[in-house]
């Protein structure tokens, strides 16, 4: 009895739910060790000259100047911004638009949505290959149109220096819309149907009713989505990899294909762990004052 | 070092089983998966079975770029394999420093390497800190120019007989609706087309002061100027050949369909399996017909340290039997490429491989880039050249400054 009211003060805070703690002690342990360990191990031997085999002899910033003075390095990160930026719109507003027709109870909707998530089941590479074929001037898209009489019709996204990150693009989109319709649906499903019926009743058009009502309140499936898009943004490689594998010369790079690049075949470690160092504080500029807002101010809101 | 002890011993309980059964299987990684190249693998197989061990072939598909990184994992990892290829040069160098590769000086010494070995550069690329760790296997340059005849006959010029001929036959090749020269995407093609170039307008002693001195100033000065005059000059009669991968490349010219392709010795085995003929069908000229030099770079067998009896009997066993002439002739004929022996007779050897062989024999031979620089700087190399040979817009001058800028950082 006394042990029991003396275990209701402090340390009932880390006995509760004591199973479930020893439960999760082996994701703890992965995610110390692996995730952070593995990942403050290469950002010190990022500042390093290891070649081949890791080595500590440090070179300070060294494999960073190189790394910024790099061009390639240049337009991958060029690329990645341009990628980013118009596939996070692209795929949210597709996914969205497809998610809000789909909700319209219409017929056949499991076909519908089947075929729409078709994509994502297949692999990067596959996807890749597929629309390097169709992008392909001899064989795709180009050679049907000129086979239907339009003599002039040109299109080969992929062989052009200038517009080739827009035909990676347009597979990355193919392939990951589907997913997005497939999230927000669920969000959707999840909206009370009262609420819809209220602004019916207010009269409120449908268009004002998504964009004012419904959007706003599925911001936990927006911002699950947004993760999900923008963690796949990072580290796309495999898709420029089937496609172009970075061509035309260097025009399609783009950051995770640097690392890999110089990690083995250049067998140079220490630029490749600068780069990745480069990504990761790319990512973490953007995470960190979003997770801040949201988690942090959350709870005040709360 | 804790997790490579522990990959190390969880290999050993995969590899556990293989190893009760059969001592004497020894497992070798290479590349050579092409039709003529498996033909050659072949004969290696032959020859090491015949020593009563057996090869158990662990080609890895796609090129070396694919294959090295495996290799090297496997070999850092503690699941090496029992032999594997390496380019001559500096592919393996740190593996070696960190003591996970085989010393071969005494079996080198047993059977006078340094003596069969032509060109002795050859045994100094697999010799770091005085001690031999690699059997070299053959020599594949890559100086040289492969023209299409039935191209130039239809353009209606005769076939060029050196560089300079080619890129002022190129505007009639262009009006016949030939591509000039067919140039594949990879990035080590084009940076390997340039390097050909240095040699070819620059000559040898500029090559090598370049690459083997890593001199800057000459890599910035006038001589390099007009290589990159000339490697601009391709890259006007390469527009148009949109192939990736080096076959390609080399099928547009055996279909006619492009003039002609810079590019190394192992594309005659192309023309061979096409049955085209040297001399009728195609022409060579190496060195691109102006400077006749080859370099010297192939293929090397390197041996992990395995901490097994039977396992390093038969790896000796195996680098024994590659520098065997009976091996050198069976292997290289099918290869293409040229015996590491100047002793051996290749009676059999076609029209272009003669003419190497005759190239060989004078001594006109260059230690290849492979050799000379890491392949953090080929790398570099390559970022340059893909870039320059794909982006019109990219002036000489520019690409020519960077150019500097590696030889300048290259170790």
């Amino acid at each position: 009895m006394t042990a029991q009211t003396r275990g209701s003060a402090r340390p009932n805070q880390w006995l509760r739910n004591l199973n479930a703690k020893i439960a999760s002690i082996p994701m703890i342990l992965t995610a110390v060790v692996i995730f952070v360990g593995g990942t403050a191990w290469t950002v010190l031997y990022s500042f390093t000259n290891s070649k081949l085999l890791p080595r500590l002899s440090f070179v300070g910033f060294d494999q960073y100047e190189r790394l910024w003075e790099a061009p390639r390095w240049i337009v991958s990160i060029q690329n990645l911004a341009v990628f980013g930026f118009f596939s996070l719109i692209f795929s949210l507003v597709i996914g969205f638009v497809l998610a809000a027709l789909m909700d319209q109870k219409i017929r056949f909707e499991n076909t519908f949505r089947t075929i729409m998530l078709y994509p994502f089941a297949l692999s990067f590479i596959v996807t890749g290959l597929v629309w390097q074929w169709l992008l392909n001037p001899q064989y795709g898209i180009q050679s049907i149109m000129r086979s239907l009489g339009w003599e002039g019709f040109s299109f080969d996204p992929l062989y052009n220096s200038d517009i080739v990150i827009y035909g990676i693009l347009i597979a990355a989109l193919w392939q990951g819309t589907g997913l997005v319709m497939c999230l927000m649906l669920a969000g959707l499903r999840g909206i009370d149907e009262d609420i819809w019926k209220a602004a019916r009743v207010d009269g409120i058009s449908m268009w004002k009713t998504y964009v004012l009502i419904i959007i706003p309140m599925m911001r936990g499936v927006f911002i699950t989505t947004l993760v999900i898009i923008a963690s796949g943004i990072v580290k796309v490689y495999d898709l420029v990899v089937a496609q172009t594998s970075g061509g035309p010369g260097i025009a399609s790079e783009v950051p995770a294909k640097y690392v890999y690049d110089y990690m083995f075949l250049a067998q140079n470690l220490g630029q490749g762990f600068a780069a990745s160092t480069m990504m990761l504080v790319t990512v973490a500029i953007i995470i960190v004052p979003w997770a801040y807002l949201e988690f942090g101010g959350g709870r005040k809101r709360g | 070092m804790k997790l490579r002890f522990l990959a190390a011993a969880l290999a050993a309980t995969v590899a556990m089983p293989f190893g009760a059964a059969n001592a004497t299987d020894l497992e070798v990684t290479h590349w050579w998966t092409s039709g003529g190249e498996a033909a050659a693998v072949a004969e290696l197989a032959k020859a090491f079975d015949a020593t009563g061990n057996k090869w158990v072939d662990g080609a890895i598909a796609g090129s070396g770029g694919t294959a090295r990184p495996i290799m090297i994992s496997r070999i850092t990892g503690g699941d090496p394999m029992g032999a594997t290829q390496f380019n001559h040069g500096r592919q393996a160098e740190e593996l070696v420093q960190a003591g996970l590769m085989r010393d071969l000086t005494d079996l080198a010494e047993r059977e006078h390497w340094k003596d069969i070995i032509k060109p002795a550069s050859l045994l100094d690329s697999c010799t770091i800190e005085g001690k031999i760790y690699c059997a070299p296997v053959n020599i594949h340059s890559w100086q040289w120019l492969w023209l299409s005849n039935a191209a130039f006959k239809k353009a209606g010029v005769p076939v060029p007989k050196n560089w300079d001929e080619f890129v002022a036959a190129a505007p009639a090749l262009e009006k016949a609706g030939i591509i000039p020269l067919a140039l594949g995407g990879q990035p080590w093609q084009s940076s390997g087309a340039f390097d050909v170039l240095i040699v070819a307008i620059a000559g040898k002693d500029v090559f090598e002061q370049v690459f083997a001195k890593k001199d800057e100033a000459v890599a910035a000065g006038p001589e390099i100027a007009k290589v990159f005059k000339a490697a601009d000059d391709a890259r006007r009669m390469s527009k148009g050949s949109n192939v990736q991968d080096w076959n390609q490349a080399t099928n547009l010219v055996i279909t006619g369909k492009a003039g002609g392709q810079i590019m190394g010795d192992w594309a005659q085995g192309e023309f061979q399996v096409a049955g085209q003929k040297a001399g009728e069908d195609y022409t060579c000229l190496p060195g691109l017909g102006v400077n006749e030099v080859i370099a010297t770079g192939g293929d090397a067998f390197y041996f992990p340290l395995i901490e097994d009896e039977e396992k390093s009997k038969a790896q000796e066993a195996l680098a024994s039997t590659l520098l065997k002439p009976e091996t050198q002739v069976a292997f290289n004929l099918k290869k293409g490429s040229l015996p590491v022996r100047g002793d051996v007779d290749l009676a059999t050897a076609n029209d272009c491989m003669r003419k190497g062989l005759d190239i060989l024999a004078k001594g006109n031979v260059i230690q290849w880039t492979d050799q000379l620089l890491s392949p953090d700087s080929q790398k570099q190399k390559e970022d340059l050249f893909s870039e320059f040979f794909a982006n019109p817009s990219m002036t000489p001058e520019d690409a020519q400054k960077r150019f500097a800028e590696i030889i300048a950082a290259a170790d």
